[in-house]
């Protein structure tokens, strides 16, 4: 039983999905780092626009912000730092057959979401069709997120964060062994 | 846990009776809303170029630009000159991404307008019609994404313009505005503690409630002033584009109008960052002193004069804006990062553990939002000032351009000077 959308939701769902597609290919088929980087800007620009329409507005917001706005300006200050603007410098030198096997693997993980989409949802993850709008009204757009993640699943969150700090700490560690290497 | 759920919700309890516009009422009036926003915004962008070089001649005791129309037509004169101009293209640029650039630098100040509410609803025979263009549920956050995409369109030009004085200026802005994006974030945690939602109107309606939260989170408000600055690229934080270093950084390529349009988006940020701090922390279009615009019932000359009061806000931070311009020197680029990443977000992080612990104290003393919980966090906000500006600070942490360096900071410069030299005596001439 789907539920019935406007025509004109539809279509703009249907629009940005499209364009997160079309901008994802031309990021992988750009040899220019920068101008790839902005391909990526721009598909998940579409993706946040996608879950402002599936009612997940933080996440879309979230994904605009740290990726676009934080994750992606660093990644162009690297590539501005070390200067890797020239596409020779770091043309795709793989062989035909890394290209295959990586067209192989994609292809698999396409089957797999097909799989996936098909098979019947487990009865946990099924909510009333009201759910979202119930929540917006308890809670808020943020309360929404907060409330499972800070109740439900607290340890699962902490753990993550805990991670980012091992990462975080690596990086440092890393860092400052390479500069005291060159001296 | 009630301490933030405890208002009532002041603006739907007022006018029950009013529902707000919808079909094709609503999207003739968001058409509306939309040019008329566009309209002041531009003039008004256009105006504050005139109204700095008059308020820099002022400042530094001159005449300032009187020619043309007596100096009322000047705005109109520059732009005239800019479309006439020719567009010079340089050898070597990256075409698109030139172009792009400027264009990428001026869309996020204005898109965030969409979310800022400027006024007290107005009714209207269709029903209520809210002075604002998008009512977002996450309104502050779409604020912070959007305004973080500005970076991208100085840092473009910078990368594409092929020439080193405009890449170093990219280069810098990347990195100062992502390190001061961080300070901004975290200093407006406790406005959203406070007002237990991120939607700009609950944060406007707790203020109307609570009070302005300058004085309930004073020292939220100066990392907040200060952050702005670095991010709308503003002296003393106006590194980018530093002309004794850099000629005129990321944009000194542009020429014409697409010049012209890096210096709009200057402008337009300026406003937005004021519309912002307006919003925030000075209770947006809130009539001071009065409960009358926040209760209802609403009327046309209500939400003129919220309209007019918000605008008054507005003008007076760009006033700030230009007056700081115009005082305090430039920032090394070292005390830049030592500024934000050493004292504004650390001290951002422990302002959030306090505001937190003395709200749930408060909460749990059983006091209500009104005069007492106000009067305790503002004085609260008054030690931690005193305390930041007297007592820490002598000229070594929030240390300005022409601050002194600690001694023993000097001492090790030295020594780390007389090490590299004894390393390599020919690299370190070169680097000087």
């Amino acid at each position: 039983m789907e539920p019935h959308y406007s025509l004109i939701y539809v279509f703009h769902f249907y629009l940005f999905g499209v364009i997160a597609l079309a901008s994802a290919l031309t990021f992988v088929t750009r040899k220019s780092p920068v101008t790839a980087a902005l391909w990526l800007v721009n598909t998940m620009f579409s993706l946040a626009a996608l879950y402002v329409m599936l009612d997940a507005q933080f996440v879309g917001v979230m994904q605009v912000l740290v990726y676009a706005g934080a994750i992606m300006v660093v990644f162009l200050f690297v590539v501005m730092l070390l200067n890797l603007g020239h596409p020779s410098e770091l043309a795709d030198a793989r062989g035909t057959g890394w290209k295959l096997a990586a067209g192989l693997i994609g292809l698999g993980l396409l089957s797999e979401i097909m799989v996936i989409a098909r098979t019947k949802l487990p009865q946990q993850l099924i909510v009333p069709r009201d759910f979202n709008e119930q929540q917006f009204q308890k809670l808020n757009a943020v309360g929404m997120i907060a409330e499972p993640l800070f109740k439900d699943y607290l340890l699962a969150f902490e753990l993550t964060s805990v991670l980012l700090l091992v990462a975080i700490t690596g990086a440092v560690v890393l860092g400052r062994g390479r500069a005291a290497g060159a001296r | 846990m009630s301490v933030v759920h405890g208002f009532p919700v002041l603006l739907q309890a007022a006018d029950p009776n009013m529902p707000p516009v919808s079909g094709m009422v609503f999207f003739i009036f968001t058409i509306i809303k939309l040019v008329v926003i566009f309209t002041i915004y531009m003039v008004g962008v256009a105006m504050l170029t005139l109204a700095e070089r008059k308020i820099s001649a002022w400042i530094q005791d001159r005449h300032g630009p009187n020619r043309v129309g007596k100096g009322w037509l000047q705005p109109a004169a520059d732009g005239l000159k800019n479309f006439m101009k020719e567009e010079t293209m340089p050898a070597g640029v990256n075409k698109p991404l030139f172009v792009l650039a400027p264009i990428l630098s001026f869309i996020p100040a204005l898109t965030a307008w969409c979310v800022i509410p400027f006024g007290a609803p107005m009714p209207t025979r269709w029903g209520r019609i809210d002075m604002v263009v998008a009512d977002l549920p996450i309104g502050f956050l779409f604020i912070l994404a959007i305004t973080s995409l500005g970076v991208y369109g100085i840092v473009l030009a910078g990368w594409s313009s092929n020439n080193k004085y405009a890449l170093l200026g990219g280069l810098r802005s990347s990195a100062q505005m992502v390190s001061y994006e961080i300070a901004m974030g975290m200093s407006t945690i406790p406005i959203l503690l406070l007002a237990g939602n991120v939607s700009l109107n609950s944060i406007i309606n707790q203020q109307a409630w609570g009070g302005w939260n300058v004085v309930n989170l004073t020292v939220a408000f100066f990392i907040f002033m200060v952050a702005a600055f670095a991010e709308t690229n503003r002296l003393p934080f106006d590194l980018p584009e530093a002309e004794t270093e850099l000629v005129a950084g990321y944009h000194t390529e542009y020429s014409a109008m697409k010049f012209s349009l890096f210096f709009i988006a200057e402008y337009a940020n300026m406003v937005t960052a004021s519309a912002l701090m307006a919003t925030l922390f000075f209770g947006g279009w809130d009539v001071p002193f009065t409960a009358r615009d926040n209760i209802g019932p609403f009327s046309k000359w209500l939400s003129l004069l919220s309209i007019g009061i918000f605008l008054a806000k507005i003008l007076f931070f760009v006033f700030v804006f230009m007056w700081v311009r115009w005082t305090l020197p430039r920032f090394r680029y070292d005390q830049l990062m030592s500024l934000g990443w050493k004292f504004m977000l650390p001290l951002a992080l422990v302002y959030i553990v306090l505001i937190a612990s003395v709200m749930l104290g408060l909460s749990a003393a059983g006091i209500p939002e009104g005069g007492w919980y106000t009067a305790i966090l503002g004085s609260i906000n008054l030690g931690v000032m005193i305390l930041l500006f007297a007592i820490l600070d002598r000229g070594r942490i929030i240390s300005p351009a022409y601050g002194r360096m600690h001694p023993r900071e000097v001492e090790r410069l030295r020594q780390l000077d007389k090490q590299l030299e004894k390393r390599h005596p020919i690299a370190t001439e070169g680097g000087r």
